[in-house]
């Protein structure tokens, strides 16, 4: 089957300035892509562009195996949510959640079984007479959904449609989507900054910076195999430690020395290691560095190092320490004993180690 | 009094409320200052003339009489004709009601290309449409009556109406699209994947948006074409000058005894529509030009 969304080589330009550069991504039905950077990398561009309210410079876009570089938006076969809701405020909710399907001339009867069957769903049946300003962000959101869920499209496209809520709001609509994705099969892109959004709600992630996409992949691929520097820094909360280490090749692998301030060198060694560099950036997650004293494991190497800052976080407990001239976050257990000043013995899971390239950022194993 | 209030003041335990006195005063003095020319007005033009002769200005009429009114609305000279303001009243209905309503659908339209449909020049034409807010109006009389002759409008007052709605494109264009750019561009997005059109999007979505904006336009358009007088004097004819040109007429045409009390009602008269039209929507004047964002 042909996939639901195809984009191919796509180029847009404002003026002189380049916003998307040769972009291609392409999802198959029911998968949930999340377009996912920093603010002014073009991922909601690149949304606009799908939905056709922005023209697309050059490359291809096609919906449901049909070519709609050129269609307008209205015959895409797509809904769309949007930050603010955009819902009309002169209209009643009912009337919003219709208004589509009365631009098309769908006949009555038809809208109001869609109309009730959609309020069912997603529970808004009491609020339907209500107009906009009456409603909580929450409920605005739900009909900002129903309306994109009456049309029944091929694709639905969501455009940072939870930062407007409230944290705790936000928790609660990111699974009602997830719930909803899953209830109905559907294929959906999705845009968004939030990091763990992206990693709880997608299939398939696309991780852009300044109009290049850096990675496409599984959240599991994007999280424990980030292409480059960026990827690894931008994904995971806390992020990534990125320790700059100078590499020594041997018979036995590679061994990595990472300068301290004020005690020898730690060396680690990694047995499996293609050939590396001799200056390298060794990434390594928190929850890949433990407590020497709660962990054990064959393939871990221990090694101790002096604790700057203990940080409880109820189910963890996140301890800080200097390494390479960076700080080094580790993902210990809450039971932990560590206290601030003291040395004492952490694990290091070599087997996760990511290695990249201190020049050019790009991942090396 | 006003020494003890002074004394408060300066004392600074009462002071904040000596200074709301103070100030209270003062926009009482200011207030009956700019209502003081309405009250000889209408005093006047409720006196005869044999009162206004042996009385003193401010003084209320001994003898209230609606004599100068009638006179003012159906018999009084402008010039060779004695009709009164009458005809002339309705020339200016019919010249001011058409041209507010075209000008302010023209505005209304051009505000929303303005505000959400960018377009490349858009902000110079905009720029350009501002420019003629400023154009004084003296500058393009003679262009003016040329292009009226050649269209064949000259003297009529159709000719008129054109006029307004060409110098009024300016103000409600401007009005429209300030309006309209504090409403989120992702309206009109939604709109456009729900497949509603251009003229569908404004008419389902902004003109209903528009109540506030569209009081604003109407008030403003209103008293500008009600009380022009250099339009209608330089480009109507007999028959079809407006009630402004008629009332000069009127209270400049007299021969030998001068009737201020004529010429007091029939100022009040050209004035009342305009009266009527602030007093009527008001208070959305207010809310219109403050108001703006639409949230939710």
């Amino acid at each position: 089957m042909a996939p639901i969304l195809e984009i191919k080589n796509l180029y847009k330009d404002f003026g002189s300035t380049n916003i998307l550069n040769d972009v291609n991504a392409s999802i198959e039905a029911g998968e949930f892509l999340v377009l996912v950077g920093p603010s002014g990398c073009g991922k909601s561009t690149l949304l606009n562009c799908i939905a056709g309210l922005e023209p697309i410079t050059s490359g291809s876009i096609r919906i449901g195996g049909r070519d709609t570089t050129h269609v307008s938006p209205k015959d895409r076969d797509i809904a769309m949510v949007f930050q603010s809701y955009a819902l009309y405020p002169t209209m009643s909710v009912a009337k919003n959640i219709t208004f589509g399907m009365k631009v098309r001339g769908v006949d009555k009867a038809e809208q109001d079984a869609k109309l009730a069957e959609v309020a069912r769903q997603l529970q808004i049946e009491a609020l339907l007479d209500r107009r906009p300003a009456q409603l909580s962000g929450g409920q605005r959101q739900r009909v900002a959904m129903g309306r994109a869920l009456v049309r029944d499209p091929k694709l639905f496209l969501f455009d940072e449609p939870l930062s407007n809520l409230d944290a705790k709001l936000r928790v609660e609509m990111r699974t009602e989507i997830k719930k909803l994705h899953q209830n109905l099969g559907a294929s959906m892109v999705y845009v968004t900054h939030d990091q763990i959004e992206a990693m709880t709600l997608a299939t398939k992630i696309v991780v852009m910076k300044g109009g290049v996409v850096q990675q496409i992949g599984s959240p599991a691929e994007i999280y424990t195999r980030p292409a480059n520097l960026f990827v690894a820094d931008f994904m995971g909360s806390p992020a990534m430690n990125l320790i700059p280490a100078q590499v020594t090749m041997n018979g036995k692998g590679a061994t990595f020395t990472i300068a301290r301030d004020d005690a020898a060198p730690l060396v680690l060694h990694d047995e499996n290691a293609q050939p590396l560099p001799d200056n390298v950036v060794l990434g390594l997650r928190p929850e890949d560095i433990g407590d020497a004293a709660l962990r054990k494991g064959s393939k871990l190497q221990i090694s101790n190092c002096q604790v700057d800052v203990v940080e409880p976080a109820g189910a963890d407990t996140y301890v800080l320490m200097a390494l390479g001239g960076v700080e080094v976050t580790a993902r210990l257990q809450a039971e932990t004993a560590a206290q601030p000043g003291a040395d004492m013995d952490f694990t290091f899971n070599m087997e996760k180690a990511s290695y990249f390239d201190a020049d050019t950022g790009q991942r090396l194993n | 009094m006003t020494d003890s209030v002074m004394t408060n003041a300066h004392r600074g335990m009462v002071g904040k409320v000596a200074l709301r006195w103070v100030l209270y005063l003062l926009l009482c003095a200011f207030a009956l200052f700019y209502m003081m020319p309405l009250f000889v007005m209408i005093t006047t033009s409720l006196k005869s003339l044999e009162e206004i002769r042996t009385g003193s200005l401010m003084s209320l009429p001994r003898e209230v009489t609606f004599a100068a009114w009638s006179t003012a609305w159906s018999s009084a000279c402008t010039g060779i004709q004695c009709e009164g303001l009458r005809p002339y009243f309705w020339n200016s209905v019919l010249l001011a009601v058409p041209a507010v309503i075209i000008s302010t659908m023209i505005g209304a339209l051009n505000g929303y290309v303005v505000a959400q449909w960018r377009f490349r020049g858009a902000n110079v034409l905009f720029a350009l449409m501002l420019f003629g807010c400023f154009i004084p109006f003296q500058v393009v009389l003679l262009p003016m009556a040329r292009v009226l002759g050649v269209m064949g409008l000259a003297g009529s007052i159709s000719g008129l109406i054109f006029v307004h709605v060409i110098y009024g494109i300016g103000f409600t264009t401007l009005f429209f699209r300030n309006y309209y750019v504090t409403i989120p561009t992702e309206l009109v997005k939604a709109a456009k994947v729900d497949g509603a059109s251009f003229w569908r999007i404004f008419m389902s979505i902004f003109l209903p948006l528009s109540l506030p904006i569209i009081v604003v336009t109407v008030i403003w358009q209103f008293t500008q074409i009600w009380n022009d007088f250099l339009f209608g004097v330089s480009f109507s004819q007999a028959g079809t000058q407006p009630v402004t040109v008629a009332l000069n007429n009127i209270v400049n045409s007299t021969t030998g005894v001068k009737e201020y009390n004529v010429d007091m009602a029939a100022a009040i008269i050209a004035a009342l529509p305009t009266l009527l039209v602030y007093v009527v929507a008001g208070k959305y004047f207010i809310r219109g030009l403050t108001a703006g964002s639409v949230k939710g």
